[in-house]
C-alpha cells in the first residue's frame, strides 16, 4: 500500500518541519486510554426539564407514563389525536404488550418502505440537546426510526443524562464496543435548503414522539 | 472540480448585477447569522470552549500519523476496508472499483466536500454508473448541472422560483409554488432510489481515532438512510477530519452545529462503526473508508497549517462582507468565502488563485466567529505576502509599493511629495470634495466610488501647527 505509507510519512515530515509544539499536556497514548472531559457550558438546569425543553424547540411532541403496560394506550391517544394510521412496526421488546386491547395491529420487524408508524426504545438521551441515542443491533433495527412518516420513541426516565460526554460514558461502561451505527436524533428530519424556508420531513420522518418512561 | 479562480474580478463583478442572486445572498445571511449569534450566546464560555477545540485539533494535527494509524486499527477490527488515496484520481477509481466488485448500478450520495473536490459524480457517471445526490440543495444543483456554492446550503443562490422551474421541467410534473412542496416532491422522487440503491456513498464530518468511527451530520435524514439501506457503504474522508476521542467529538458538536446553521445539534448525528454486525437485519454488508490526501500535508508543513484545523462550519462564509455580495460560484472552486480564499490557493498553488486572498477586507469578522479560532485574515496576509516574494503581484502594483517604499524611506522628499499630493487633490476634489477618476492602478479604485479628496493640507502639516498652538 504505497499511498498509505507515502501519506503517513509526508505528515511525519510536515510535522517535523513544521516544529510546533503540542499544547495538550496529555500524550497521544493517554488520551486514548483515558479520555478527558474538555471545559463543559453551566449546566445548571434539572436534566428531565431541559430535555423536554429541547425536545420542543426540536419540534417532537412528548407524553409520559408510568408504566409499560400503559404504552398501548398513550400510543393510541398520540395516533388518533393527529388521524395517523395505527398499524405500526416495533422493535421486538413491546411486542408483548397488550396492543390489539387498544386495536392496534402492531408487528416486530425492520421498517420497509410503506410503514407508516415506527415504534422504538432508545439507549439513552441528551437532556443538553433534546437528543435521543439510538444503537443500532439485533433488537434494535435502524430502518424503524428512519423510514416511517412517524416515530414514536419510549425513554425511560432514568435515562436521560446531561451531556455526550455523559451518554459515552455510559455507553463505555455497558457496550462492549460500539455497534454498526450510533444515532443521535434531535426531532423530526427538516430542511431549509430552499430559500431558507423550513420544511419538515425532508427524508425522515415528518413527526417524532417521545413518551418518557418512569421505571 | 475545475478550477476557474482565475475570473475571481470578472465572475464577481457579474453576480453583483444578478438581481436574483443578490436577493437569495440577502435572505441567506440573516438566516445564518441572526440564528447563530442567538445559540452561541447561550453558552456562557464559549470562548473557553472554542479555545478548546482549537487546541484539541492543534493536537490532533501534531499527533496526525499517529492518531491516523489507531483510527485504522480500530475501523479493521470492527470490519472496515480502509483505503488511502493520495490523488483525485486515485479516490475516483478506487470507488468505480469498489462499485465494479459489487456489481453497482446505482448509487445514492449524501453530501461531501472532498467528493466535490475529485469531480466523483462525473467520474463515476463516466463508467455506466448512476449518482443521485439526495441532500435537497445537492440534488438541485445536481439537476440544474451547477456546482454548489455554499459548503452546508449548497443551492442558496437559487429562488424558489428556479428550482419550481427546474422541478416541474425534470420531474415532468405541475409547477409548485412554495418550498414545502417541492420539498416532499423531491421526498417523493427520491425516496425508491433510497430504497433500491445499491450503494451508498457518504462524506465524514469526522473520524474518530479512539474508536475507528466516521461521523456525519445531517438535518433530513439522507445521512442515515444512505448508510443504512444500499449493501455497500463508501465513506470518502480527508486525513485532517481524525480527532482523537469521542469526547473531543461531543466538544466539537457543542460548536459546529451552532456555528453552521444556529442549532443547538443537528438533527441527525449519524456514528458508524464498520459494517452490519452478524446478526444485524440492516446496514450494508460492506462498508469502505477512502482517506484522501491532496494538499494536505503540504499545508500542515508550511506556516498555513492552521487552516487544516478547520471543521467545515461555513460560519467564514457567511459572515463575510465579500461572499455576502458576490455569493460562492465566484471563489471559483469547492470552498468559497474566506477558508475558500486560503485553502483554494494552498491546495492549487498560489499562482491559480491570485485574486482569493485579496478579495477581502480583512475585517476580521471571519476570525471572529471561527469555532476553531483559524486566523484567517493572518492566512491571508501570508499568502499576500508569498504572492510577492514569488513575483506574482501586478507590475503595477509592485511599482506602487517600491515607490512608496522610496518615498517612506526619506522623510523630506516625503513631506514635500505629500504636500503637493494634498494640495493637487483639494483642486482635483473642486466643490464636491470627492475624486471619480483616478489614473493608472487607481482606475479600478474610483470604477465603483469616489475618493474623498484631500482638503489641500498633510497630517504632518495639521499635527505640526496643532503642537505649536497647544505649546503657546
Amino acid at each position: 500500500m504505497p499511498a498509505r505509507e507515502n501519506i503517513l510519512a509526508r505528515i511525519r515530515a510536515a510535522n517535523k518541519a513544521a516544529n510546533v509544539a503540542d499544547v495538550m499536556d496529555s500524550s497521544v497514548a493517554d488520551r486514548l486510554a483515558s479520555p478527558p472531559i474538555s471545559p463543559l457550558p453551566k449546566l445548571e438546569w434539572d436534566p428531565e426539564g431541559q430535555f423536554k425543553l429541547r425536545c420542543h424547540e426540536s419540534a417532537s411532541t412528548l407524553d409520559e407514563i408510568a408504566q409499560i403496560d400503559e404504552l398501548p394506550r398513550a400510543v393510541t391517544r398520540y395516533l388518533s389525536k393527529n388521524t395517523l394510521p395505527t398499524k405500526l412496526v416495533c422493535w421486538p421488546e413491546f411486542i408483548d404488550l397488550p396492543w390489539s386491547a387498544e386495536g392496534i395491529q402492531i408487528e416486530s420487524r425492520g421498517a420497509i418502505g410503506d410503514d407508516k408508524v415506527g415504534l422504538t426504545g432508545s439507549y439513552c438521551a441528551i437532556a443538553e440537546t433534546g437528543t435521543l441515542v439510538l444503537l443500532s443491533g439485533q433488537e434494535s433495527h435502524a430502518t424503524t426510526s428512519l423510514l416511517p412518516e412517524t416515530h414514536i420513541a419510549v425513554i425511560r426516565r432514568s435515562r436521560i443524562v446531561k451531556t455526550m460526554e455523559d451518554a459515552w460514558q455510559l455507553i463505555r461502561g455497558e457496550v462492549v464496543s460500539l455497534p454498526r451505527q450510533v444515532s443521535f436524533i434531535s426531532g423530526p428530519s427538516r430542511t431549509a435548503d430552499i430559500e431558507m424556508t423550513l420544511v419538515y420531513g425532508a427524508h425522515g420522518p415528518f413527526r417524532v414522539h417521545v413518551i418518557i418512561l418512569d421505571q | 472540480m475545475e478550477l476557474t479562480s482565475h475570473q475571481f474580478k470578472s465572475v464577481s463583478s457579474a453576480k453583483l448585477k444578478d438581481v436574483k442572486l443578490q436577493k437569495a445572498l440577502y435572505k441567506a445571511k440573516d438566516g445564518f447569522v441572526v440564528p447563530r449569534a442567538k445559540v452561541v450566546a447561550e453558552l456562557d464560555n464559549f470562548e473557553e470552549i472554542r479555545q478548546a477545540a482549537a487546541d484539541v485539533r492543534d493536537h490532533g494535527l501534531a499527533h496526525l500519523d499517529v492518531y491516523l494509524e489507531e483510527w485504522e486499527k480500530q475501523a479493521q477490527a470492527a470490519g472496515t476496508i480502509v483505503h488511502w488515496a493520495e490523488s483525485y484520481e486515485e479516490l475516483n477509481a478506487l470507488v468505480v472499483k469498489i462499485a465494479q466488485d459489487n456489481q453497482v448500478k446505482k448509487i445514492i450520495k449524501s453530501k461531501s466536500m472532498v467528493g466535490e473536490e475529485t469531480g466523483l459524480n462525473r467520474y463515476v457517471e463516466g463508467h455506466g454508473i448512476e449518482v443521485k445526490e439526495t441532500d435537497l440543495g445537492e440534488y438541485i444543483i445536481q439537476q440544474a448541472g451547477e456546482h454548489p456554492s455554499h459548503i452546508i446550503a449548497p443551492a442558496t443562490h437559487k429562488s424558489k422560483d428556479d428550482v419550481a422551474d427546474l422541478f416541474a421541467e425534470k420531474h415532468q410534473r405541475p409547477r409548485l409554488d412554495d418550498a414545502e412542496k417541492l420539498t416532499h416532491e423531491a421526498r417523493e422522487i427520491l425516496r425508491p432510489h433510497f430504497l433500491d440503491a445499491d450503494m451508498g456513498i457518504t462524506g465524514a464530518n469526522f473520524m474518530i481515532a479512539e474508536t475507528g468511527s466516521t461521523v456525519i451530520l445531517t438535518n433530513e435524514g439522507n445521512g442515515r438512510m444512505t448508510t443504512t439501506m444500499p449493501r455497500v457503504h463508501v465513506a470518502i474522508s480527508s486525513i485532517e477530519k481524525c480527532i482523537p476521542t469521542l469526547d473531543d467529538f461531543a466538544l466539537m458538536m457543542r460548536l459546529l452545529p451552532r456555528s453552521a446553521t444556529g442549532q443547538v445539534i443537528s438533527n441527525y448525528v449519524s456514528m458508524t462503526t464498520g459494517p452490519k454486525r452478524a446478526k444485524d437485519n440492516d446496514g450494508p454488508g460492506e462498508f469502505h473508508v477512502i482517506i484522501l490526501d491532496v494538499g494536505r500535508t503540504r499545508v500542515l508543513g508550511s506556516d498555513l497549517r492552521d487552516a487544516l484545523r478547520c471543521i467545515r462550519c461555513g460560519a467564514c462564509m457567511n459572515h463575510c462582507p465579500v461572499y455576502q455580495n458576490v455569493g460562492g460560484h465566484a471563489y471559483g472552486w469547492v470552498y468559497p468565502g474566506p477558508i475558500g480564499s486560503v485553502l483554494t490557493p494552498a491546495y492549487n498553488g498560489i499562482e491559480n488563485a491570485i485574486d482569493l486572498p485579496n478579495a477581502a477586507t480583512l475585517c476580521n469578522q471571519c476570525g471572529v466567529v471561527c469555532p476553531v479560532k483559524i486566523p484567517l485574515p493572518d492566512l491571508m496576509r501570508k499568502l499576500r505576502e508569498k504572492q510577492y516574494e514569488r513575483n506574482l503581484k501586478s507590475s503595477a502594483e509592485k511599482w506602487s509599493l517600491r515607490l512608496w517604499a522610496y518615498l517612506a524611506l526619506r522623510p523630506k522628499l516625503y513631506s514635500i511629495v505629500t504636500r503637493i499630493m494634498a494640495r493637487v487633490g483639494k483642486l482635483l476634489g473642486g466643490d464636491s470634495r470627492r475624486i471619480n477618476h483616478l489614473l493608472f492602478g487607481g482606475k479600478d479604485w474610483t470604477r465603483h466610488r469616489d475618493l474623498p479628496a484631500p482638503r489641500g493640507r498633510t497630517f504632518r502639516d495639521i499635527y505640526l501647527n496643532r503642537n505649536k498652538t497647544t505649546n503657546r
